[in-house]
């Protein structure tokens, strides 16, 4: 509700500041700033939807919320979190696990009794409402969502979502279910979570927060301070609560209030739940507004301050209706948390007596015993009064986020206006950004948190996210770095995997590269015989294997058969039954080993030769004119030099060859006696074949002359070319038979520039086609054009023949369609859209180099086992299938991911659990054949709360993905994004109706791991896959489609949601904490950072200090930079210094290289800029995450009811 | 006879031509009884250093469908500057150009003595020569090495303006690029795939599909820069091409245990054929293949890569057995023929133990007046040398070839031209001089032939069409007109005009002086031809059954005998010989395939039907040469007679020549007595047919197999299978006579032939 609000809130922000509302979602995060001066030009935007809201709700909710958020995080956070918690009842301790935070946007609204009105009332607006509006906003936030356009009102009630649970009725549920539910989560470290809520609490409460204040309150009340002070901030504070604010810790008081201002409703009644509450949410959040928070201390006080301004009119509004629906919806949070509570739930759960809070309270409760762990708490903080908080935010937030830089600092620039804390006041109304689940709180808790290494030994445990840096120790599962769960509790049964929805999928990534702190898989050899297995299954000896009998035979784990121990590997057992040689050998205590295949193991049972590298180079006139045949030519020379090899003292065994082509392929023979290359031309392009084989594939070192020679040759060769016309299909089938001629597997880079149209097989038309989009046949365009290269794909794959493609096109080249074989072979596909030499030189080699130096297997096939009563059904990559289990690869990388979907076909165990093995038979960069051995053990259940206790957001994400990002072959875009919502709301509304403690419809609770599902999910539902900007070409989706298709967990994370660093101040040992992905987190004075894998953005603001400016580009101008460089210039301070090392370090975390934009605030190119602040409304109508999170909760609303 | 003898000879040397009857019977009725048709072996290009070309055009016969070309045996009216053509009776004016023309004023091509005249014509653009190379890679090393020397050695013979291409192939056909600096550029194509010339061509960058269309104007140069590509100027290219030639490696695909190389023989021909067809139709253009074995994939496969299944041999294809041989061999006609329809001919140097496909292959030659050489292997003197006298220049120091000939054949009323046998296809053209009855390849009075050489020989056969009612007048001639246009070596164009008068004779009053006019070395090689020719296409015994009753029917229309006494059997001096080259032909690898391969057999053939007389009649019945104590060296019967111990014997079969030392020689050789001081003339008893050899080797083409053997040597097979098996195992002592070696066949001797030739032509019933 409260989330609904928000965008309300947006509205009113928009009033109070005409600037932001059109930003809309700029406005949003602006929200805050809104209060300084981006609101108000947002607001005014709003206004329009708002403007009715704002004046009611508005001017509370996004005042409040956005103060609150804050707080909330910082309660969460930590200190706070678990301070609060304490004095709430519960400790989230582990923000983590804080599975469901509930926002109650509702509640928010909610003065105690209202809240039961407000579902109603929110009910509709709901959705929107989130926080602020809550009160006014509930109602207006139904209003106000409308207003905001359609677009906005689906978003807010997604928004909701987001972890907390918004409820306008919330209080009430919250007080009760959530309690419960939330002292059963009591994982939820949340304490902390809970504390955050409680924040918002704390701001809605000052009526009834007061408890919450007590410890959260304070944040979250902050924003809603000032909006609610007191009642008012319940309202915002119920409905955005806490959840959301945690998660953008700057605005994460926003969040956090939302969250805690559901608290806060039923903080006042459940005081010390709502305390709870915001400790729930800072779990989550908590990191964030730690982070930030420095602030959130600040904010929450400032808050406070603040917040009794905008409380005010918050208040007014708030305390009518919201008042006490904002205290129940605090409650509800808490509930959510239950879920962690669990464990310590009992104690919290009582507690939390009320929901939300309860929950919170709870936890913290119980928290301390489990310790922080008990995430419970985070949950209530998720209900936290998002409301309270974000009118506070406002307020304080201006204060507090100049001091975070980070989260705030774009305020800044909003915040010209920034004292507009009156503004502040008025989008009270709307949904206070800060208010919902912010990812970098969640990203920073989780960092803070995971200082131990990672052991693997555990079942059922989830490692830490794919964001924060830690060390495996490999304790009988695979490291996490190979493979990722959505969840590491899963159903026992069928039935419950399908009530919950949850997708059960692994994302495996079976030759990652381990840090150099780890070590990589041990090489086994079991002789002769090859890898000892199980007669039954085949699986391979690994420590699920059980031995009995004295250890003359073993029982499989996945299948149960027993099997002879052959006599060679016969051993002893010890008196626990353990072989004697346990620890001796990887197979039975490693996760992940390899073994060496026997010839058995080989095609046509003979010994694999070394593989081979084939250069396949466009010399068409673009290619030449472009400059990039020359640049490749240029390159390789010195590239060669590094081919993949496994002992770095030996040369490489690859072999190389070269072919350029247009529409005639030229074939070269380096045959080392040569004194000249020979060029032998085949034009015969429609049967296609190798016209030489000695020589055409050679020796670096011996053939080194000729190759020189021939690079040397090339580009002068085609200078003068007039050809425009090129072939594609002949050139893969070239390299293709070169590597059959020679029988070896090998790799094939093809530079390749335009679409194919030349007479010959693979001959291609344009289709692109912008009427097709958005109707029902928009699919063709994903789907090859014609069916050649899929049979050409199946035999590349045959002969272990990977392409990886680099495509430099000056305009449309049916990426859909040229992808197919690199995509079916497990290479890349690189695409550099307009290459120019100068510009994109060093990408490309860059990209170029680690592509051909990087680690790779050859002709591989995965097989996934299982223990019974699971089956893996469904895969995901870039690989070829022939049947319905192998999945063969002609060539693996380590930048290569599968994703692996597991369906039940039985019943599970709780006792065993369930077992994964998965193997990869491959042929080493060496022609050695290997089989990859990795395990993978988790925990089976038989109540849901484990399941949402124990999944990855991350992962359910990257299989999300590409899930969709299949389905959009068969089905009409339109179709597919309403399946992921409804999936996504199904997860989420069964998370509400079997673990969360009861509570007002009105409030949206979000089990703590799955907080930021909305809020990613926004971001798929918004990319440019799936909701193409008038300016994505076919070509950039299918791109991005096939390139998101083999993401690992870690890449996909950062895509979708890109990481934003604000650069004002830059310390040797860390990177400064990221902020939200708004334009309301830019500061007009700061310069930033942003990387999404893909690209790297410094983005500069108008008003940047002299200062920096000469630190970063040695120009004391902004006028003086010149937007089209592409690399920093060197400069000897340590500022331009540790900018550079931190480039770099995110160069080399990518698997491509990011080119490196500037970006001028108020430049063209920043309209680029923006597309990557997912959370803002973006310009190709996908929805801010506010309005997303509003959308989402009304989703679940519906199914709930 | 005497003066027949000279007439004929005077003829075939101012001629070129051999008449079989220098009489002609004035009715067909009784030219068909004489069995052997009237029919003459003529050499276009005859080599005549005592006529010098004249520098102008020749006049023709005005009428449409004659266009004769004025000779000396045309009526000249000298005032009305009018002459009549003796073959249609058209009465055309000269052209300005004679007006000076009177009795004492009068041009070459009206003096007797010119009755072979030759122009120049100087209209039209003269294009260089072509020389083509198409070289085979799945080589031994040795072999690959001797034939690069030998290719390298040719760029040195050629003329430096002529334009040189190079096409390799093994598994894959490369055609090489030579204009190029820096890297060697080589077009490939697959070597199993069967291309149009069309798509060749633009494979090859030779067409610019739709480029052509569109910028009519322009496809010249386009073309001609292209084709620049693959086909260069010697002088401009010679070291780059050296150096191309040197970098020559085997074919790199690796041939398994059990294969045999893939060779794309069929491919690299078609590539080569469809390269010139593209850049330079008709245009003398010299494609020269050169194959170290059969091919065995793609188009044209004469045999699988398997070694376990050998290639055809005869038995196989009496069998039809032979599972390639079908399609090979339409194949290579189809190419064949496009080839010669541009003027482009095929020479093929085949060297390998095995066969090689020259069977299926050979009508690339054929068809096209190329060159077929067998060998060993390319790194014998036999390959090295016949290669080096392809490029033999003549006493004008211009090649011993020409291109693009053309020969058309008028004949005057009473008769017509039923064919040609030789190396030569068909033009289609259709006139009044055509005769229905076709022999050899008939049905037309212009035959091209792609590559000429002065001895390339057709056999010419003609009808005589008279109605036996409606006699010649006396004194009246028959005229035949031989009209060959080509392209000289030094790229002129030139036209050659033979016209061959022969008297009318009734055959009933006067088949004594046709008797006389009977030229049996003639006819022999005439009723060879044909015979070879039926050959082609009919099985062996059919063959011989025809030319035996051909025989016999000849015996008996000319023969002197009463019935049924073969005793009293006689023929004249003109026909004397004529049975025996008869026998001989018979045992000849040219109609007799056993013990030779379907490769041999068309290797003999090939070369039988384009030699001259001289060569032809060697083949027929070999000369033997007998060098002995007893006197000075003479020619000996081909007769196992011959053989005696203390004699040597040389062989001339033109395919080998063969030293056989007789048994003491032999011994006496063992023994060294040559090295001794005292029996200098031992060593040069020995010698003496050595530097015979030698002369013969130096000016035969191709090089003969030289073979130097003894008494009970094993290459003593080659004389032993020649030699008439006078005596044989069976007979060995039945004469009583100690002279002579036995030769172990049941082949019948000539005099048991002869015996039985006898009896039927006296036998009434036959």
């Amino acid at each position: 509700m409260n989330v609904n609000q928000h965008t309300p809130m947006a509205s009113p922000y928009g009033q109070p500041q005409p600037g932001y509302g059109q930003p809309g979602y700029a406005p949003l995060d602006g929200g805050y700033p809104a209060p300084y001066a981006p609101y108000n030009g947002p607001t005014s935007a709003y206004q329009p939807g708002a403007p009715p809201q704002g004046p009611v709700r508005g001017p509370p909710v996004s005042g409040a919320p956005p103060v609150s958020a804050p707080q909330q995080y910082n309660q969460y956070s930590h200190s706070q979190g678990e301070m609060q918690n304490g004095p709430p009842p519960m400790t989230q301790a582990p923000p983590r696990p804080a599975v469901s935070q509930s926002y109650n946007p509702a509640g928010m609204n909610m003065t105690g009794p209202p809240h039961p009105s407000y579902p109603q009332h929110y009910g509709p607006p709901p959705t929107m409402q989130q926080v602020t509006n809550q009160m006014t906003g509930m109602q207006i936030n139904s209003g106000p969502p409308t207003p905001a356009g359609p677009g906005y009102a689906p978003p807010n009630s997604s928004q909701p979502p987001v972890s907390t649970a918004y409820t306008a009725a919330p209080p009430t549920s919250y007080a009760q279910g959530p309690p419960p539910a939330s002292s059963a989560p009591t994982q939820p470290p949340p304490p902390s979570g809970p504390a955050a809520p409680q924040q918002y609490y704390g701001g809605p409460s000052p009526p009834s927060q007061q408890p919450f204040n007590s410890s959260l309150p304070p944040t979250s009340q902050q924003q809603f301070t000032p909006a609610p002070p007191p009642s008012q901030q319940t309202f915002p504070p119920s409905s955005y609560s806490g959840p959301m604010p945690p998660a953008s810790q700057a605005p994460a008081p926003p969040v956090s209030q939302p969250q805690q201002s559901f608290p806060p409703p039923a903080q006042p009644t459940f005081s010390a739940p709502p305390a709870s509450q915001p400790p729930a949410f800072a779990p989550g959040p908590p990191l964030q507004n730690q982070g930030s928070f420095p602030p959130r201390g600040p904010p929450p006080s400032s808050q406070p301050g603040s917040f009794p301004p905008p409380g005010p009119p918050p208040t007014s509004l708030s305390s009518g209706p919201y008042p006490g629906q904002m205290p129940p919806q605090q409650h509800p949070p808490p509930s959510q948390p239950s879920p962690y509570h669990s464990g310590p739930p009992p104690p919290g759960v009582q507690m939390p007596p009320t929901s939300m809070a309860q929950s919170n309270h709870l936890p913290p409760g119980p928290p301390g015993p489990p310790g922080p762990m008990q995430q419970p708490p985070p949950q209530p903080g998720m209900p936290g009064g998002f409301p309270p908080q974000q009118n506070g935010a406002f307020g304080q937030v201006r204060g507090p986020q100049p001091g975070y830089a980070g989260p705030y600092p774009g305020q800044p620039n909003y915040g010209a206006p920034a004292p507009a804390p009156a503004p502040a006041a008025p989008a009270q109304k709307r949904l206070d950004p800060d208010a919902i689940p912010s990812p970098i709180q969640v990203i920073e808790d989780d960092r803070a948190k995971s200082t131990e290494p990672f052991t693997t030994g555990v079942r059922g445990q989830a490692p830490p996210l794919v964001t924060t840096n830690f060390q495996v120790k490999d304790q009988g599962n695979a490291s996490p770095r190979f493979i990722r769960c959505t969840a590491y509790n899963i159903p026992c049964t069928a039935d419950m995997a399908k009530q919950s929805q949850v997708p059960l999928a692994a994302v495996i990534k079976p030759l990652a590269t381990l840090p150099p702190d780890e070590i990589p898989p041990y090489l086994v050899d079991h002789g002769e015989s090859g890898p000892i297995r199980c007669n039954r299954c085949k699986a391979y000896m690994c420590p699920y294997m059980q031995f009995i009998e004295g250890g003359r035979r073993f029982q499989c784990g996945f299948c149960s058969c027993v099997t002879e121990v052959p006599p060679h590997y016969f051993q002893h057992l010890d008196h626990t039954g353990k072989r004697m040689d346990c620890y001796d050998r990887p197979e039975l205590s490693l996760g992940s080993y390899e073994f060496l295949a026997t010839v058995d193991y080989c095609k046509n049972n003979k010994l694999p030769q070394p593989p081979a590298f084939i250069f396949l180079i466009d010399v068409s006139y673009n290619a030449v004119k472009s400059g990039m045949v020359n640049i490749v030519c240029e390159e390789l020379k010195t590239l060669l030099d590094y081919l993949p090899r496994e002992n770095p003292e030996m040369d490489s065994v690859v072999r190389v060859g070269f072919v350029t082509y247009n529409k005639v392929m030229h074939f070269y023979n380096v045959k080392s006696s040569l004194a000249q290359p020979q060029m032998l031309v085949v034009s015969d392009v429609s049967d296609m074949f190798v016209p030489l084989l000695d020589g055409f594939l050679v020796n670096v070192n011996e053939s080194r002359q000729v190759i020189e020679s021939l690079l040397d040759q090339i580009p002068e060769m085609f200078a003068d070319t007039r050809e425009t016309e090129t072939v594609f299909g002949p050139v893969i089938q070239a390299g293709l038979e070169a590597l059959k001629a020679a029988d070896c597997a090998g790799k094939l880079f093809v530079f390749h520039t335009s679409l194919p149209i030349a007479e010959a097989p693979g001959k291609l038309k344009n289709r692109e086609d912008k009427k097709l989009i958005g109707t029902d046949k928009e699919k063709s365009l994903f789907q090859p054009q014609v069916g050649f290269y899929n049979t050409l794909a199946k035999e590349c794959v045959a002969q272990g023949c990977c392409v990886d493609l680099f495509l430099f096109p000056n305009g449309y080249v049916d990426v859909a369609t040229l992808g197919v074989v690199p995509v079916s072979t497990g290479g890349s596909v690189y695409k550099y859209t307009y290459f120019q030499a100068q510009s994109d030189r060093e990408r490309f080699l860059n990209d170029l180099r680690r592509d051909v130096q990087k680690l790779v297997g050859f002709d591989a096939v995965m097989r996934v086992r299982t223990s019974t009563g699971v089956r893996a059904t469904d895969f995901f990559g870039s690989f070829f299938m022939s049947n319905t289990t192998d999945v063969e690869l002609a060539g693996l990388d380590c930048d290569k991911a599968i994703t692996v979907e597991l369906k039940h076909d039985d019943k599970l165990s709780e006792e065993t659990g369930a077992l994964m093995q998965c193997a990869v038979l491959y042929t080493s960069c060496s022609g050695q054949r290997r089989l990859r051995v990795h395990n993978m053990a988790v925990n089976c259940c038989s109540q849901l709360a484990d399941l949402y206790r124990n999944c990855e957001t991350d992962t359910i994400i990257n299989f999300f993905s590409k899930y969709a990002f299949r389905g959009i072959l068969n089905s009409p875009t339109k179709a597919v994004r309403d399946t992921l919502i409804n999936q996504c709301a199904q997860i989420l509304a069964c998370y509400r109706k079997n673990c969360a403690s009861p509570s007002s419809a009105g409030q949206l609770i979000l089990p703590e791991c799955m907080k930021l599902l909305p809020v990613y999910l926004n971001c798929v539902l918004k990319g440019d896959v799936l909701l193409p900007g008038a300016d994505v070409s076919l070509d950039d989706r299918a791109y991005l489609r096939q390139l998101i298709s083999c993401m690992d967990v870690s890449e996909s994370h950062v895509f979708f949601y890109p990481r934003l660093l604000p650069l004002t101040k830059l310390e040797s040992d860390s990177l400064p904490v990221a902020v939200r992905d708004s334009e309301e987190r830019l500061s007009k004075g700061g310069v930033y950072l942003l990387e999404t894998g893909l690209h790297l953005f410094l983005w500069v603001g108008a008003s940047v200090q002299q200062e920096l400016l000469l630190n970063i580009f040695g120009t004391p101008s902004f006028s003086q930079i010149d937007p089209s460089m592409t690399s920093l210039p060197v400069l000897d301070n340590p500022f331009s210094q540790r900018l550079r090392e931190i480039i770099d370090s995110f160069r080399a975390e990518r698997s491509r290289y990011m080119k490196l934009m500037v970006v001028k605030q108020e430049d063209k190119t920043e309209l680029i800029f923006r597309h990557f602040l997912v959370e803002d409304k973006s310009a190709s109508g996908g929805a801010s995450y506010v309005d997303f999170l509003c959308h989402m909760h009304k989703e679940i609303r519906q199914l709930l009811s | 006879m005497s003066t027949y003898q000279e007439f004929i000879q005077q003829n075939e040397d101012r001629d070129g031509v051999r008449f079989s009857w220098n009489l002609w019977p004035s009715s067909r009725l009784e030219a068909t009884r004489l069995v052997v048709p009237v029919s003459c072996l003529f050499t276009p290009l005859k080599e005549r250093p005592d006529l010098p070309p004249v520098q102008y055009e020749p006049v023709l016969c005005s009428r449409a469908n004659c266009k004769a070309v004025l000779n000396p045996l045309c009526q000249v009216d000298f005032r009305a500057k009018i002459w009549a053509c003796n073959f249609c009776f058209q009465r055309n004016p000269f052209p300005p150009s004679y007006a000076g023309i009177s009795e004492v004023n009068q041009p070459a091509e009206l003096m007797p003595q010119f009755s072979t005249i030759e122009y120049i014509v100087q209209r039209g653009p003269t294009a260089p020569l072509i020389f083509l190379y198409v070289v085979d890679t799945c080589l031994e090393e040795e072999d690959l090495q001797a034939l690069k020397e030998s290719l390298q050695m040719s760029l040195s013979l050629l003329p430096p303006n002529a334009l040189v291409g190079l096409i390799t192939f093994g598994r894959m056909v490369q055609v090489h690029e030579l204009s190029c600096e820096g890297i060697a550029k080589s077009y490939v194509f697959r070597g199993t795939k069967d291309l149009t010339s069309k798509q060749i061509q633009e494979m090859l960058g030779l067409t610019k599909p739709g480029a052509t269309a569109q910028q009519g104007r322009q496809p010249v140069p386009q073309e001609a820069a292209a084709s620049c590509k693959f086909l260069q100027p010697v002088h401009r290219v010679d070291m780059n091409l050296t150096d191309l030639l040197g970098e020559l490696q085997r074919d790199p695909w690796p041939v398994t245990q059990g294969k045999r190389p893939l060779r794309s023989t069929g491919v690299a021909l078609s590539v080569a054929v469809g390269l010139l067809e593209g850049t330079y139709p008709n245009t003398g253009a010299r494609v020269m293949l050169f194959i170290g074995g059969p091919p065995t994939q793609g188009p044209g496969m004469v045999v699988g890569d398997e070694l376990k299944t050998p290639i055809r041999s005869w038995h196989d294809i009496q069998k039809d057995n032979a599972r390639h041989l079908k399609k090979a061999t339409k194949y290579y006609e189809a190419m064949a023929n496009r080839s010669a329809v541009n003027g482009h001919c095929i020479d093929i140097y085949a060297c390998a133990l095995d066969q090689t496909g020259l069977l299926e292959m050979k009508c690339l030659s054929n068809l096209t007046g190329g060159h077929i050489v067998m060998g060993d292997s390319f790194n014998t003197s036999l390959f090295k040398q016949t290669f080096q006298r392809v490029f033999s220049k003549d006493y004008n120091g211009d090649f011993r070839m020409a291109f693009g000939g053309v020969m058309e054949v008028k004949t005057s009323r009473e008769l017509k031209v039923c064919g040609a046998i030789g190396p030569c296809v068909s033009l289609n053209s259709k006139g009044p001089c055509v005769s229905e009855n076709e022999m050899g390849v008939g049905g037309t009075s212009q035959w091209k032939m792609c590559n000429l050489n002065p001895s390339s020989t057709l056999g010419m056969f003609f009808e005589i069409v008279n109605q036996h009612n409606a006699p010649v007048p006396q004194g009246g001639r028959g005229v035949i007109q031989f009209i060959t246009q080509y392209q000289h070596s030094n790229t002129q164009r030139r036209i050659r005009v033979s016209t061959i008068a022969r008297n009318w004779a009734d055959a009933q009053s006067q088949i004594q002086h046709i008797e006389s006019s009977f030229d049996q070395e003639a006819a022999a090689v005439l009723m060879a031809r044909l015979g070879v020719f039926r050959a082609e296409s009919e099985e062996g015994p059919d063959v011989l059954r025809w030319l035996d009753r051909q025989l016999i029917r000849l015996c008996q229309k000319f023969g002197q005998f009463n019935k049924e006494d073969p005793t009293s059997f006689r023929l004249s001096e003109s026909l004397s010989l004529y049975p025996q080259f008869m026998f001989h032909l018979r045992r000849s690898p040219f109609l007799q395939v056993f013990n030779n391969s379907p490769d041999e057999s068309s290797y003999y053939r090939h070369h039988f039907v384009r030699q001259d007389l001289t060569q032809s009649l060697i083949m027929i019945q070999p000369i033997l040469y007998s060098y002995s104590f007893h006197g000075p060296p003479e020619p000996v019967l081909l007769d196992s007679s011959s053989i005696l111990p203390d004699r040597i014997l040389l062989m001339d079969t033109f395919f080998q020549l063969v030293i056989f030392h007789g048994e003491t020689i032999a011994q006496w050789r063992k023994a060294g007595y040559q090295e001794m001081a005292e029996y200098e003339n031992f060593k040069q008893l020995l010698q003496a047919p050595l530097d015979d050899a030698q002369e013969i080797l130096q000016t035969r083409f191709p090089m003969p197999r030289y073979i130097d053997t003894e008494h009970g040597g094993s290459q003593a097979r080659f004389l032993l299978s020649k030699v008439n098996p006078s005596q044989t195992h069976n007979n060995l002592y039945t004469w009583g006579q100690e002279t002579g070696a036995p030769i172990l066949t049941d082949d019948v001797s000539l005099q048991v032939f002869m015996d039985h030739l006898k009896k039927l032509a006296v036998s009434s019933s036959a």
